[in-house]
């Protein structure tokens, strides 16, 4: 089946496809998920690591039925307008690491650019720091860019190859359903809360499907400002958030403050170099967290090894401390969260890997 | 006729070899990618530059005719 819609194409598409997703993002959360975390890729797969036993942290371990949502939304709609093609090859471990090193940032911010977004939507005023952050990352990628940064080519590959992500998603959401395999689950934290499961992959199908034909990415949406002057990604992401912070002001969940926000802290440093790892690392792969889940459904082999890349971070964070500590209350007393000393070491790794790959993947010169 | 190949590579590094060539200004040219997202960017941004495009599809790869409005 091939059918060509020039509508999802087009600003207006763009928008209302950023005005739905931004409600159902806005509406998880009131139906059962964490707050303001109606989607957060990084969260998301986070949760999926420690579900599969990855990490041991107890408090985030759920097969999220969003990612598997996500990617199979995004594989029907490219099989069903003819865009679904096997393809891979264009330097997968350094992706690998990009991924790894994103997720590393991520979960110091304790959000992806998605959540960031969620997060001021709902009146966590730290996704203002966050975003400063991501914005400055993608600054500096497109710096790379500009100066002939290139991962190198792609190439077209057997038909099969393209369903390595959406058959994990199914076998992950076929044991999560069965119950054959005893995955982790939470019994407190952020890992305990959700939605009913039906609505998490309905919602999450839904923006998978408008995604893959809109091309969202939350990256994207800054990169092509700084980059090319062009706001057609960025007006979805704007309609995104005016969706989210409408549905919360409505329900009246908005809470304007820096401290103690769910699942957040306040350590705007941290906040602010996080994402700013995390922004360089989309961008130097292509795409934000969101979009290499939506081009791993319709059949990018690199971008699932950028998926498999942040699940290891994943890992590696919440196995040896390195994710970001939310701000709490002990006894009336305000302890503001942040960071552990090698978690901060990480960041700084991860900013290093990233500079090293944005100066060596070079356009050879003819 | 000159030709630009972004056969392989993905947005945004097609769009920065559309734009660079448009700079150059040798009209017409042509650009070849390998997925309508490079080729619905491509576009957008070759006519915001005031350039018309004319895009054929063949087997997943869009051949696109950039020249000046």
């Amino acid at each position: 089946m091939k059918v060509k819609s020039l509508f999802f194409s087009t600003r207006l598409g763009i928008i209302v496809a950023g005005l739905i997703i931004g409600t159902l993002a806005a509406l998880l959360p009131v139906w059962g998920n964490p707050a303001n975390m109606g989607i957060c890729v990084a969260c998301f797969l986070r949760d999926i690591t420690g579900a599969l036993g990855l990490h041991r942290a107890s408090a985030v371990q759920y097969i999220r039925p969003e990612i598997p949502g996500f990617v199979l939304g995004s594989m029907i709609a490219a099989l069903a307008f003819g865009e679904f093609k096997a393809r891979s090859g264009s330097a997968p471990a350094v992706r690998f690491v990009l991924g790894f090193f994103a997720m590393i940032g991520a979960l110091v911010f304790l959000g992806c650019p998605w959540r960031a977004i969620l997060r001021l939507a709902g009146g966590d005023l730290n996704g203002i720091t966050a975003l400063a952050g991501l914005a400055s990352g993608i600054a500096i990628g497109v710096m790379f860019l500009k100066s002939g940064y290139t991962l190198g080519r792609s190439h077209e590959n057997r038909m099969g190859a393209g369903f390595v992500m959406p058959a994990f998603m199914v076998l992950l959401l076929f044991f999560f359903i069965t119950g054959l395999l005893p995955l982790f689950r939470s019994e407190s934290g952020p890992g305990s809360m959700n939605a009913p499961v039906i609505v998490s992959l309905v919602a999450a199908l839904g923006t998978g499907f408008l995604a893959q034909r809109t091309r969202f990415c939350t990256m994207g949406a800054v990169r092509d400002v700084i980059l090319i002057r062009d706001t057609h990604l960025l007006s979805g992401v704007f309609a995104l958030f005016a969706a989210a912070f409408a549905v919360n002001l409505i329900l009246g969940r908005i809470v304007f403050s820096f401290a103690l926000q769910p699942v957040a802290h306040s350590n705007h440093i941290w906040n602010f170099t996080g994402m700013l790892l995390s922004g360089l690392a989309f961008s130097l792969a292509g795409g934000c967290p969101g979009r290499q889940l939506f081009l791993s459904g319709e059949g990018d082999g690199d971008a699932s090894v950028f998926v498999f890349g942040m699940i290891a971070g994943a890992a590696l964070s919440h196995n040896f401390g390195l994710a970001g500590k939310p701000d709490v209350l002990v006894d009336g007393v305000f302890k503001t969260g942040g960071v552990s000393p090698a978690g901060a070491a990480a960041l700084f790794f991860g900013i290093a890997a990233c500079l090293i790959t944005g100066f060596t993947m070079k356009e050879k010169s003819k | 006729m000159k030709e630009v190949n972004a056969i392989g590579l993905s947005c945004p590094q097609p769009v920065i070899m559309a734009a660079k060539a448009i700079s150059e200004g040798e009209f017409p040219f042509t650009l070849i990618v390998d997925s309508a997202a490079s080729c619905e960017n491509v576009t957008r941004i070759a006519e915001k530059k005031g350039c018309g495009v004319s895009t054929a599809e063949s087997s997943g790869s869009f051949l696109m005719v950039i020249d000046k409005k």
